[in-house]
């Protein structure tokens, strides 16, 4: 087994498990982590995708970083709408 | 193409401007708005006049840099966009234009909802504009935080749920359209729209074009992944469910048309879950509107079954080359985002009157149909696609298509899809036309209100579209494919 197909086995297996959870969670912080890992998944097969013949493209490597970015703010956005559904009135 | 410019850049800026100066927010908001439906005007008359225009932001040209490309479909959707914004803005008016001092519950709604409801106008417009699906990654994730700031600004738990499920799905869609864009990039080289017909000839890039469109199925609350959208724009505010509904899933529905158009023939299998899809929504839509209690979950669900017979439509039209069924598609989106606009502008206006928004109680013996109710009906008659409104156009341009090449049963699922439409629909209308002995001698009538106004006006528009559909229609002819 080459490093690739392990790189794409563990990308798809790593979507495949936090999309599960993604729907099934009912708890707020578990769907945001499952996002979180999600995001891993996805990163891990886009940096494969710009991997042709062992050359590296630096373009994939850019959407990923945006990605990452957008998680981020997204992530915390979600945390704080958590905060306030759990925390009674949003005062 | 300064207009184009304007387009993309204004409303962001106004949206900084707002949320730096909280109170004059509404003033900023006024006046992004009309220079926006002015820019648009101008943009659409320029390419009826000298065809499309296309600008490489920095002189970078592709596959490199971000190129801007404005045609004849991309003017539509931007002179639907900024017709909803003003009619939207008009609404929001209706909380004073400028915030007396003192914190209360109003101000902090409105200090919120003009750099939100900037912010989606200018990723809508630089959707629109936009000529790369990265560049459109960008736009859709702008546009997903802030509609979902939208969503939570009334602050109730409802809505705040809904709002966490709608950015959680948001991200979800958003991650696969990205997988997407990146497995597209392997394929070609290239992430330019005009990429699109390359991807259809590698099996990574059609993987890429079916993540594409599934990401964009989460977005455009395509069933059977439309489970975020009914509570999210039932529970938020009047004026922000009018742009959620009527605009922000146009976005998504937009590109899906777009990628189509530009794939040509070669997407047959796509096309084909698209339409299946298109349909199943229309009927669960219709289906779970007719079982509504409430006024507002029943225009939710609504905008469920014309989603569905949007994609139904983006799904039947034959290769753009040799037909113009497509335009179908695009007349429908029109036809839905002024008259979905209408009818929550309506509903808000309604609720407002009589205190709730129960379906059984719109009966009310002291309180005669307003303004409001006029409106509704009439934004009713457009959805339906009764003549002679924009929706009645769209549809009959789909049927004529289907009627041309023979296909039975897309036009049996459309006319039950109509049907059910009009059997929902009728559940609300049919109570506002009470009279006579339903109303008592005394009954006041509601006063208007600038609600009433916008609601009334959209509604019209979407009336007199269907008259004035040679202008749209026109636009669309010399869209370049």
């Amino acid at each position: 087994m080459t490093s690739e197909t392990m790189y794409i086995l563990a990308g798809v297996l790593l979507a495949a498990l936090a999309m599960h959870r993604l729907c099934t969670a009912r708890d707020a912080l578990a769907r945001i982590l499952a996002l979180n890992v999600l995001s891993v998944g996805i990163a891990m097969l886009m940096l494969l995708a710009g991997r042709v013949a062992g050359v590296t493209d630096a373009v994939p490597q850019a959407f990923v970083l945006t990605g990452i970015v957008v998680l981020v703010a997204v992530t915390a956005a979600l945390l704080s709408l958590a905060e306030r559904i759990s925390g009674g009135d949003d005062d | 193409m300064t207009e184009a410019y304007v387009l993309a850049l204004l409303p962001f800026l106004a949206a900084v401007g707002a949320a730096a100066t909280p109170r004059m927010a509404a003033i900023w908001g006024l006046c992004a708005t009309l220079i926006n439906l002015g820019a648009s005007i101008l943009l659409a008359a320029r390419i009826l006049s000298g065809g499309d225009m296309r600008a490489d932001l920095g002189d970078w040209p592709a596959p490199l840099g971000i190129s801007l490309v404005a045609d004849g479909l991309a003017a539509v959707m931007l002179s639907m966009t900024a017709i909803v914004a003003t009619a939207v803005a008009l609404q929001a008016m209706s909380w004073g234009l400028v915030q007396p001092r003192g914190g209360q519950q109003r101000s902090r709604l409105q200090a919120g909802f003009w750099p939100l409801w900037l912010a989606t106008l200018g990723a809508l417009n630089a959707l629109f504009l936009s000529g790369d699906l990265f560049n459109i990654y960008v736009t859709f994730e702008i546009l997903g935080l802030s509609a979902v700031g939208l969503t939570a600004l009334t602050g109730s738990r409802n809505s705040l749920r809904a709002a966490f499920d709608y950015l959680a799905a948001g991200l979800a869609g958003s991650l696969v359209f990205l997988l997407g864009v990146a497995l597209a990039y392997a394929a070609v080289g290239r992430v330019d729209l005009a990429a699109v017909p390359a991807l259809v000839d590698t099996a990574t890039g059609r993987l890429a074009l079916g993540l594409i469109f599934a990401g964009l199925a989460v977005k455009a609350a395509l069933f059977p992944l439309h489970f975020w959208m009914p509570a999210a724009h039932s529970s938020a505010a009047p004026a922000a469910s009018a742009v959620l509904s009527a605009l922000v899933v146009k976005g998504a529905l937009y590109l899906a048309l777009r990628i189509t158009i530009e794939a040509g023939a070669g997407i047959e299998v796509l096309r084909i879950a698209l339409a299946v899809l298109g349909a199943a929504g229309m009927l669960w839509g219709s289906w779970m509107a007719l079982r509504a209690e409430r006024l507002k979950l029943l225009v939710a669900y609504s905008t469920v079954a014309q989603i569905g017979l949007i994609t139904l439509a983006i799904g039947v039209a034959d290769d753009p080359s040799t037909s113009a069924m497509w335009q179908a598609a695009a007349l429908l989106m029109l036809s839905h985002a002024l008259a979905k606009a209408a009818m929550f502008l309506a509903v808000g206006r309604i609720a407002e009157e009589l205190g709730h928004d129960r379906i059984s109680g719109l009966n009310r013996t002291d309180l005669r149909p307003g303004v409001a109710e006029f409106a509704f009906a009439i934004a009713a008659v457009s959805l339906i696609g009764l003549p002679p409104t924009a929706g009645f156009i769209g549809k009959w341009l789909l049927i004529d298509g289907l009627i041309d090449r023979g296909a039975w049963v897309w036009i049996a699922l459309l006319l039950g899809g109509t049907a059910l439409s009009a059997a929902y629909l009728s559940r609300v209308v049919s109570r506002c036309l009470r009279g006579g002995p339903h109303v008592a001698p005394g009954a006041r009538r509601p006063e208007w209100r600038t609600g009433d106004v916008a609601a009334l006006g959209l509604a019209t528009t979407a009336l007199a579209l269907g008259l004035g559909s040679a202008l749209p229609l026109t636009l669309l002819n010399g869209t370049a494919l």
